[in-house]
């Protein structure tokens, strides 16, 4: 350890014992070399940076804060230099590196779409009022109940108050069951129970058939990603399939901190058990032996459930050196995310779990080929994985029974907002925006704007109903599923003060890395603050600015949170939401 | 942070590949960069985080240009020239993507001592002031820790050179790394220690890498602060350094008979520009005798 410098502060019992217990409790993680590591030749000494993340989580909960000689400690045992251990916890919005100066939890309030025309603010201010320690931030997934709150516990365990405070459990509904089919019937705390209501028949089948049949499947079905970018899942599958003789991972990508989504949260919780059975059945099938779910920090019950789950599979034989009789190693690391909505983005999660800032790579090379620790990787969003398992177990052509011809299955959908019952609903593709707003009862107000795929989607206005609910649809239009966002707003809204959020929302989560991005969305935020302020109609120069901005940002942008971070703006000044009529 | 993928590939060994650029033919070497193809038609592509002895990190985003096919832009820098690749170097696209990147970094960093930059900035019509009058900056105290170096990050653009010459790249002492996140981002010492407090060694390797000039000498900067820095006058003598019989070339910066400071070649095979602390700073003896 003598080639690492380290300040002379010194770490506490407690701090110490807090890191050691993420040390020992780490016997299943699976220690790599990263590419860049093996071109630095510092392979021996950096193979447990990817406990760097747990290690400062444990840091945080137990003093509530990154000290200096916690740092130390924490960098000292897995032999990273301090400077990039502080590069690291200055990254996430759940770590402090200065003393808060209080012993108390710090409670989380959501100020994003759905919460913030649902009064965060007061319900802020009342927290505040009531002596809490309150954090405002961004969307915490919790839209159907907003306006929502996450506890980060001190001398407690995280939690959700509305977890335990015998809140009736939000509606989740289907107009076909197939995703949901177990959530709410199932025990998400039993495998038995899981058994019995069909679990593990999927990959049962998947393990029956092989590989290469399962893949073929897939692409007959025409399976995209629902994480988002709707790449098709048997190409990606394939990819990593086809990269023998290497180490490969699956990642379940369940970091959901797109505002308004919150669909792979009501699954974890609720049936948590399918996560694991979808992730197994990707490992087995491009051949890959490490699995591992990245769920976001904000997630305890899920995190919790997920936990339980994995082990209860594990001491099953169904995660391990033979799982279900295939004769094929698997097995299933967790990690949390800390609060950063650029690591759902799949390079930048990845070097999230190595141990680095949530930065993302510029691809190519991509990580069907270059993945994590540089190994071939398939990164997979929750809702993904159960709509493959759905293809393993009926196949291609009952899966293309609902849907449509370019987009075929079923999707999640989480509605909320000035919606009658929010929550998860499960609908075939293809189903017009209107019919899923009445399967949730309606709008509650006369609607005038709705926005479709989150903060990165767009905002369609009320004449948009009739909209096929498909991405060929959608494109045309001009707008996406995204995520499965689709959040109502009614007439009441003022659309300046959600729109100048939707701005900060970006201004705070730009990871920072390129210039477009970086400084990109804090000019779009000021030429909007400028607007407010002003209180009048969009200036032509004004309007040309914010324009020249979003070109920029789509354009040079590394990423796709670049890439989409002036959509809603751009989409609310055309729909003369803000800046005056068009 | 980014890897160099390319070079790990041995397929691309002893082939080439042929590009067109702004409608002319080129071939280059498989694993040439589309900049190396630019470079080598002639078409002379801005560049700020790119550096010939670093591995890209492609952060800057000035060099992007156009490929058909794409949709968005790619970097120049560190995107691999593929066969049949239509690439537009001076599109209105590019223009606009660069012009903005430069407006971006005008509008955020004292680029007062960065005349490359500023040429940039002219050749794309850069405008800083149709932004907001009170727009955020990065403003921020110079650090002066010792006599051998200052560090003034309002100049910083966050081109991660620094960063990676400290580290893998060359020194493998890792005293600075980027904290923060977006807009916040600043290259840091741990807890934002001062460098005598860090693990920094004082090669110096980050303040030759800077393209801002936001690491300096604390020669020069002591002469900018008193108005007697004239670059003009200063003489570059190649030497080589006496210190040890690794042969590192040195460039020494004359001004007024005094050394004022020390930077070493880029494309020398020994040193690639790195240095130690002995050649970067241990050169006070020689006007002392
Ligand atoms: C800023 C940003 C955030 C993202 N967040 C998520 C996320 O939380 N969950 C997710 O599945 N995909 C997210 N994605 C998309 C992922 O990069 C990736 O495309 C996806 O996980 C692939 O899974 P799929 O093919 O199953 O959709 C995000 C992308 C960006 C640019
Ligand atoms: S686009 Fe934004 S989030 Fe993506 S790499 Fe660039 S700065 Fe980071
Ligand atoms: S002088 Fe050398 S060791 Fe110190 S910060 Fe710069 S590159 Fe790193
Ligand atoms: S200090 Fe200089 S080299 Fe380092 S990131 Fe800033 S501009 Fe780049
Ligand atoms: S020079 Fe290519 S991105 Fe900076």
């Amino acid at each position: 350890m003598a080639d690492l410098k380290l300040t002379v502060d010194h770490s506490t019992d407690a701090e110490r014992g807090a890191v050691d217990a993420v040390l020992t409790a780490d016997d299943h993680a699976v220690v790599r070399v990263t590419e860049r590591l093996v071109r630095g030749g510092m392979a021996r000494r950096k193979a447990r940076r990817h406990l760097l993340l747990p290690g400062l989580h444990a840091l945080q909960a137990e003093v509530g804060w990154i000290s200096p000689g916690g740092l130390n400690y924490l960098c000292d045992v897995l032999q990273v230099p301090p400077a990039e251990g502080y590069g690291v916890a200055t990254f996430y919005d759940m770590f402090r590196t200065d003393d808060p100066g209080h012993t108390d939890s710090v409670h989380h309030v959501c100020i994003d779409t759905a919460c913030h025309i649902a009064g965060a603010e007061q319900f802020a201010q009342q927290l505040e009022a009531e002596g809490k320690q309150v954090h405002r931030g961004p969307c915490l997934g919790q839209c159907e109940r907003a306006p929502a709150r996450f506890v980060q516990g001190r001398g407690e365990p995280d939690h959700v108050p509305a977890d335990t405070s015998g809140q009736p459990a939000a509606p989740h509904r289907a107009s076909v069951r197939r995703l949901l089919k177990r959530v709410g019937v199932v025990d998400p705390t039993s495998l038995a129970s899981y058994r019995e209501h069909g679990g593990y028949a999927a990959l049962a089948r998947a393990i029956d058939i092989g590989p290469d049949a399962m893949i073929d499947e897939i692409r007959a079905a025409g399976l995209t990603g629902r994480g988002g970018a709707a790449f098709p899942t048997a190409i990606k599958w394939r990819g990593v399939a086809d990269e023998h003789g290497r180490s490969k991972h699956v990642i379940a990508n369940a970091d959901e901190s797109e505002p308004g989504t919150f669909k792979d949260r009501v699954v974890m919780e609720n049936d948590p058990f399918s996560v694991i059975e979808g992730l197994t059945l990707a490992g087995l099938t491009v051949g890959a032996e490490h699995g591992w779910i990245y769920i976001r920090g904000e997630y305890p019950l899920a995190t919790r459930r997920l936990r339980h789950a994995i082990d209860e599979a594990r001491s099953a034989g169904l995660l391990g050196g033979d799982v279900l009789g295939s004769g094929q190693a698997f097995d299933i690391e967790l990690r949390r995310g800390a609060g950063a909505y650029i690591c759902g983005e799949e390079t930048a999660l990845i070097e999230s779990i190595e141990g680095f800032r949530g930065e993302p790579r510029n691809k190519p090379p991509f990580p069907s080929t270059h993945g994590l620790f540089g190994e071939p990787t398939a990164v997979n969003n929750p809702e993904t994985l159960l709509s493959a398992m759905y293809i393993a177990e009926h196949g291609p052509d009952t899966f293309r029974l609902e849907g449509t011809e370019k987009s075929p299955g079923t999707r999640l959908f989480c509605l909320s907002g000035h919606v009658a019952a929010p929550g998860v609903y499960e609908v075939a593709m293809g189903t017009t925006l209107g019919d899923l707003i009445e399967l949730a009862g309606g709008a509650t107000g006369t609607t005038r704007a709705i926005l479709m795929g989150g903060a990165a989607g767009t905002f369609v206005g009320a004449d948009q109903l009739d909209m096929p609910l498909t991405h060929e649809d959608t494109r045309e239009r001009g707008t996406t599923l995204g995520s499965g966002v689709v959040t109502l707003f009614d007439d009441s809204v003022d659309f300046m003060s959600l729109v100048l959020r939707i701005a900060e929302f970006f201004r705070g989560e730009s990871c920072g890395q390129c210039v477009p991005c970086r400084v990109g969305v804090v000019r779009q935020h000021e030429v909007l603050v400028e607007l407010r302020d002003s209180g009048a109609a969009l200036r032509p120069e004004r309007h040309e600015l914010v324009d020249d901005i979003a070109r920029a940002m789509a354009d040079a942008s590394i990423c796709g949170l670049g890439h989409t971070a002036a959509g809603a703006v751009q989409s609310a000044i055309r729909l003369g939401l803000i800046g005056g009529t068009p | 942070m980014t890897t160099d993928w390319s070079s790990l590939d041995p397929a691309l060994a002893d082939t080439t590949v042929s590009v067109t650029i702004d409608g002319a033919s080129v071939t280059v070497p498989a694993g040439d960069t589309i900049l190396d193809a630019c470079t080598a038609h002639g078409v002379d592509t801005p560049t700020i985080c790119y550096a010939e002895n670093l591995t890209p990190v492609n952060a800057c985003r000035v060099c992007v240009v156009e490929v058909e096919g794409n949709r968005t832009l790619v970097p120049a820098c560190s995107r691999p020239a593929e066969d049949g690749m239509e690439i537009q170097t001076d599109s209105e696209r590019v223009r606009h993507s660069r012009k903005m990147v430069l407006e971006f970094l005008g509008t955020t960093n004292d680029l007062s001592e960065a005349p490359a930059i500023n040429a940039m900035s002219e050749r794309y019509d850069a405008d800083i002031t149709r932004y907001a009058t009170d727009h955020a900056r990065f403003d921020q105290d110079v650090k002066i820790d010792d006599d051998l170096y200052i560090r003034d990050y309002d100049k910083c653009v966050l081109c991660y050179k620094c960063v990676d010459a400290c580290g893998e790249e060359a020194q493998f002492t890792f005293a600075i790394a980027m904290s923060g996140r977006g807009f916040d981002n600043r290259i840091s010492t741990e807890f934002d220690v001062t460098l005598p407090d860090s693990a920094c060694v004082y090669c110096g390797n980050c303040i030759g890498v800077c393209p801002t000039n936001a690491l300096q000498f604390k020669t020069e900067f002591d002469l900018r602060r008193a108005g007697e820095w004239r670059e003009d006058e200063q003489t570059v003598t190649r030497t080589v350094c006496s210190y040890c019989g690794v042969g590192c070339n040195l460039e020494l910066h004359v001004q007024d008979n005094e050394i004022v400071k020390v930077t070493s070649p880029a494309d020398h095979s020994v040193t690639h520009g790195h240095l130690c602390v002995k050649g970067r700073f241990g050169w006070k003896y020689v006007s002392a005798t």
